[in-house]
């Protein structure tokens, strides 16, 4: 599993590309919002930051199977047990993405004010996001690339099953803006990491399947 | 006749539902007034749905472990009945909306998760239609299946429990569970649930019995 973990990491030229991706997002966010002075209002700062989220996440983890070749697929297939191979690309996903999103999250906060009044708290949940958009993207990502238009699919696929992680998601941040106490988010984040490991499970057995073809 | 049994005892029920759950009284209840009958069709939707989606399920996981098309047709035909109830549920329910509340649609979770769910579902029915090859879109398909049930039932009965409801059933307002389901409706509902239920599955078999005989009819041809 660590193989294939290095395996994935070499090809991390995909890495650079989103890093410039998510920054010209919240650049260009900056500027449409500078235009009548400067910070938006902390809802609209919260919603805006988690779609760039979103949207560098599908685009960051359809990569993830769709760049991959038939002769590689085959290769890691002689090699390791398919869960070994569901398990590296969620975990270097999750990664990936916890990258991603703490950098954005970094430039964010630098030229869009910083509104957050419980930070511990917000980047704790941006991590359980991250952790969880790459558990439904990577097998999603996995359906996705064995159809024939994939790069729709991947939308259409992926948008509907992270909506309920989103809705979570959304609802503790605006706890944390808001700076209330643990207590009002507890129950929003245990669901959240019950939902996570839902997903992670079923994507851990459902995969072997899809592995097949 | 021996095999049929249910299918008469859903024609009964239903028949009952209808006409009973139009004239049986109601007990009185500020704002929902005459239209808490629509308990009798709006909520077993709901019902049906998630027990015909679990078949579906079940077919699904079938069909992972022995590949066979009837299998296969008959996840498929479960799901897309699933997705119908679904449909129905959201329309009677947004009837329902516009004549206590006021409006087609408000901002609320239970509303929201419903129609994401059925989102969900419509992106089965899009990936279904996306592969050529029969086999892998059987077998894809069925992985997708199972990961859909897993994420939109917590949209149903996890999420919408955590924050407060303009729904019935939640936040205070009153529901079918509590204090005002006298039993006069009980005996009306329960029966609706079984009879609604019963006809999802008695769709489901017309179905999945159609798509078969058309497979049937096409192999022949090709022989």
């Amino acid at each position: 599993m660590l193989k294939d973990f290095r395996l994935e990491w070499r090809q991390r030229a995909a890495l650079n590309g989103m890093l410039l991706y998510v920054g010209s997002t919240v650049f260009v966010c900056y500027l449409s919002f500078s235009l009548r002075g400067g910070i938006p209002p902390a809802p609209a700062w919260n919603a805006l930051f988690w779609i760039i989220l979103l949207f560098s996440a599908v685009n960051a983890v359809a990569k993830g199977f769709l760049q991959e070749s038939r002769g590689r697929m085959l290769y890691y297939y002689t090699l390791v047990r398919p869960q070994a191979v569901i398990l590296a690309k969620i975990a270097y996903n999750a990664l990936l993405l916890l990258g991603l999103a703490l950098a954005g999250l970094g430039l964010y906060l630098l030229i869009l004010g910083n509104p957050v009044q419980n930070v511990p708290l917000f980047v704790g949940n941006v991590a359980l996001g991250a952790l969880g958009f790459a558990s439904t993207l990577t097998l999603v990502s996995g359906i996705a690339a064995k159809a024939t238009n994939s790069n729709t699919l991947m939308a259409v696929l992926g948008f509907p099953l992270m909506i309920p992680m989103l809705l979570l998601l959304i609802k503790v941040s605006k706890n944390a803006l808001d700076g209330l106490e643990f207590e009002a988010s507890q129950s929003s984040l245990l669901t959240l990491v019950a939902l996570n490991m839902i997903v992670a499970a079923v994507s851990y057995l459902l995969f072997p399947f899809l592995w097949r073809s | 006749m021996k095999k049929n049994w249910w299918k008469a005892l859903t024609v009964v029920l239903l028949l009952y539902t209808g006409v009973a759950g139009l004239l049986v009284p109601v007990p009185r209840l500020a704002i929902l007034n005459e239209t808490i009958r629509n308990l009798y069709f709006h909520v077993p939707m709901w019902f049906g749905m998630t027990f015909i989606l679990i078949a579906s399920v079940y077919y699904s996981i079938r069909y992972l472990r022995n590949p066979t098309p009837e299998l296969d047709i008959q996840s498929y035909e479960s799901a897309r009945i699933g997705i119908l109830m679904g449909v129905v549920g959201l329309a009677t329910g947004s009837i329902w909306a516009r004549y206590t509340w006021g409006t087609w649609w408000t901002n609320d979770p239970k509303l929201n998760g419903a129609a994401i769910a059925m989102l969900i579902y419509g992106a089965y029915l899009v990936l279904r239609s996306s592969f050529t090859d029969e086999q892998q879109r059987a077998r894809i398909s069925a992985i997708y299946n199972i990961f859909a049930f897993a994420t939109a039932m917590p949209l149903f009965y996890i999420l919408p429990r955590l924050t407060d409801s303009l729904h019935p059933g939640a936040g205070g307002n009153p529901a079918f569970a509590k204090y005002d389901l006298d039993d006069a409706m009980r005996a009306v509902f329960y029966p609706a649930v079984i009879g609604w239920t019963l006809l999802a599955f008695w769709l489901a078999q017309v179905a999945s019995r159609i798509s078969l005989l058309k497979l049937k009819v096409y192999e022949k041809q090709l022989a």
